[in-house]
């Protein structure tokens, strides 16, 4: 298990490196920053000033040398865009507002998605099943800005039941919530429901109905473990998923979050910030794929004892 | 101790389950009836898809819902009817006085779970008792179907003991209450020859200890002559002949059992000889008017391919679905046959 633990770090160490590789080439491909830095009137000698002042004059592989050398210590440079911050101060300073609304729609969605999932397959063929194959459906052909738009107009603009936008009490979060883990309760149910029918289809689980077990623990303790081990995979996709879909969440909800902070950075080619932000989003992503592999192993005996 | 064939335990009447699916009715079991007695092994032969294993799950009332469902007729154990009992009913009855083991025991326990939590699971169900006594009752269980260090054992997983060793595992949950019926549904396919022996002989030993009526469900002649006081022979849901072991073997009545005699290789000969029965069994929901067999008997003629053949008693306790018995033998007076 540590040897387990130990490979999986460090293949998750060299994963970020190259994640730092093509996050540092993509930034410079979209364009040159001074020109957003600069005012429409700046000469080429302001140019060739603020280019030396922030290194931008040094050959490229320079500049990722530097980058990495500082970026090891955790130290990504400051904005262009917001003066007297480090890039890396503007991202701690906004990331628990992400964590908080992923973490909450995370929450809701398998709070939701399980049971409905798993009666889905239990009562297969009944109306059941059809109203939850119906929501599976919508959940998975909305796309989350249009549903947060809706959302806002009926519920926060119209009924007035919630405010439209920015971070408070649990009223704020609810909305952005449901518009960030709707594609997830479709997704999740469907794959608990796809995984519970094999799992009610096979032999253990005749044997546990002929020693005379009740249903409900036949499902809840033999199959449910068994159906969840293959939704699992997903629960680490789940992660980038979330964090992507933060970045339009927190734009539509005006949420403070990392995702707003980078659609900003990105207007502003604001390089050191945007680099920033998707490295922790790397580093958020790989760490759950190592936290789903271990919980993996803790699952399935079979892993664990390989 | 020595086996004694006591009272009737079990009692099936014109059972009829069937398939409710998208392309029509699957008559999986369509009137099958027999008996069985304590301390006495019941044979069910037949080819693949004939309804054996449907058979022995209705007999727990587990025929796969929603699918499935039992129609029709009586089963009674112990002299109580069990059609009419409640699913908690059943569920009292399941492991402790009806007990099966599965087709197959590579995935019959649940890989997540230890041998111990699953076997303790089964004992406490219907012995619910503190937890040191029932993993004390877990490693007697082991001990009983002669798995080595069961102290050990009861904390493996599925995944880290042998086949062979699983199978032992499956045999002691079924027996682990105590039930008088225990149906064995081919339960040797999967294991090579000298384990498939072990547990044949580990069978016999348990029925001899706690004189339970067994089930056989099997495809083999051979491990039937070894093991079984009795023989059913099913072919497409239906019993054709029922016979004890020497009567079918000696005076096989139904063409059909006949046909299936032939194709066991003869362990006499030099060269084994295999005739296999020439055509297909008929598909279930869309059966043949007449004779089920007819299309591939050998003596079909008009009437068999019109008229379902009743049953014939071609000796004591020996009988058979066939019209050519007519000439020969007189009905059963309580024929249960239906078109
Ligand atoms: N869930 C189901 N839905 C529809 N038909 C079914 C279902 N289960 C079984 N059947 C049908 O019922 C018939 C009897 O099946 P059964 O499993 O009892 O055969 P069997 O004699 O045990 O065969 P085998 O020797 O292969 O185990 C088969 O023809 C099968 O196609
Ligand atoms: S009834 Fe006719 S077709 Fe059927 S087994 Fe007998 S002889 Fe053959
Ligand atoms: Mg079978």
């Amino acid at each position: 298990m540590q040897r387990f633990i130990a490979k999986r770090a460090l293949q998750s160490l060299l994963a970020i490196w190259v994640m730092s590789l093509i996050v540092f080439t993509l930034v410079r491909v979209t364009g040159n920053p001074l020109d957003v830095m600069l005012p429409l009137e700046a000469g080429p000698e302001d140019y060739a000033r603020v280019s030396k002042h922030w290194g931008l004059d040094q050959p490229v592989y320079v500049q990722y040398a530097i980058f990495l050398g500082k970026a090891v210590q955790g130290d990504f440079g400051n904005s262009w865009k917001w003066h007297g911050h480090s890039a890396m101060g503007l991202v701690w300073q906004r990331l628990p507002a992400t964590l908080q609304l992923a973490g909450f729609a995370l929450l809701v969605s398998v709070v939701i998605a399980l049971p409905v999932g798993v009666l889905s397959a239990v009562m297969k063929g009944t109306v059941w099943d059809t109203v939850a194959k119906v929501i599976a459906l919508l959940g998975q052909s909305l796309p989350a800005f249009w549903l947060g738009i809706v959302l806002m107009w009926i519920f926060a603009v119209n009924l007035g039941w919630f405010p439209t936008s920015g971070r408070g009490g649990i009223q704020y979060m609810i909305l952005p919530a449901i518009t960030l883990g709707w594609f997830q309760v479709a997704a999740i149910m469907r794959l608990v429901r796809s995984s519970m029918l094999e799992v009610l289809d096979s032999e253990f689980v005749k044997l546990s109905r002929i020693k005379g077990l009740a249903e409900w623990k036949v499902v809840w303790k033999h199959c449910l473990r068994n159906a969840a081990i293959a939704p699992l995979t997903f629960f680490a996709i789940i992660a980038g998923v979330l964090m992507t879909g933060s970045v339009v969440t927190e734009s539509v909800f005006s949420w403070p979050g990392t995702g707003l902070l980078v659609v900003d950075a990105v207007r502003a080619r604001d390089f050191q910030v945007v680099q920033a932000v998707v490295i922790v989003f790397a580093g958020i992503f790989i760490l759950t794929n190592l936290l789903v592999d271990i919980l993996y192993a803790y699952l399935d005996p079979r892993i664990r004892y390989q | 101790m020595s086996r004694r064939i006591g009272d009737v335990i079990l009692e099936v009447d014109d059972l009829h389950t069937y398939c409710f699916t998208s392309y029509g009715v699957v008559k999986a079991v369509d009137g099958v009836s027999f008996s069985l007695r304590q301390g006495e092994t019941l044979g069910i032969v037949g080819e693949s898809g004939s309804g054996k294993t449907m058979t022995a799950l209705s007999l727990l009332r587990l025929a796969p819902r929603p699918t499935a469902r039992i129609v029709k007729g009586s089963i009674r154990l112990g002299g109580e009817e069990l059609l009419t009992k409640s699913e908690r009913e059943m569920r009292a009855i399941r492991g402790r006085r009806i007990s099966m083991i599965l087709q197959d025991p590579q995935t019959s326990l649940n890989p997540v779970f230890t041998i111990g939590n699953q076997l303790i699971e089964a004992i406490k169900i219907h012995h619910p008792d503190g937890h040191r006594s029932l993993v004390r009752r877990a490693i007697d269980g082991l001990k009983q179907v002669r798995v080595a260090a069961p102290e050990r054992r009861v904390a493996d997983y599925p995944h880290q003991i042998s086949g062979g060793m699983k199978q032992r595992v499956v045999g002691a949950i079924a027996i682990s209450c105590e039930p008088r019926v225990l149906i064995a549904d081919e339960p040797t396919t999967s294991l090579d020859v000298t384990i498939q022996a072990q547990y044949l002989r580990l069978l016999r030993e348990i029925q001899q200890a706690t004189n339970l009526g067994l089930i056989f469900i099997t495809h083999d002649f051979g491990i039937v002559a070894k093991m079984c006081d009795r023989v059913m022979v099913m072919y497409a849901g239906r019993a054709v002949e029922t016979g004890s072991v020497r009567d079918i073997f000696n005076r096989p009545s139904h063409p059909y059992t006949q046909a299936l005699l032939n194709s066991v290789p003869s362990m006499d000969d030099d060269i084994a000889r295999l005739y296999s029965i020439a055509g297909q069994p008929p598909t279930l929901w869309d059966l043949p008017e007449g004779c089920r067999f007819a299309p591939r008997c050998p003596h079909a003629d008009d009437r068999c391919r019109h008229e379902y053949p009743r049953a014939f008693s071609v000796g004591e306790g020996h009988t058979a679905d066939c019209w050519r018995l007519e000439k020969e033998w007189t009905p059963r007076p309580f024929s249960a046959s239906t078109g």
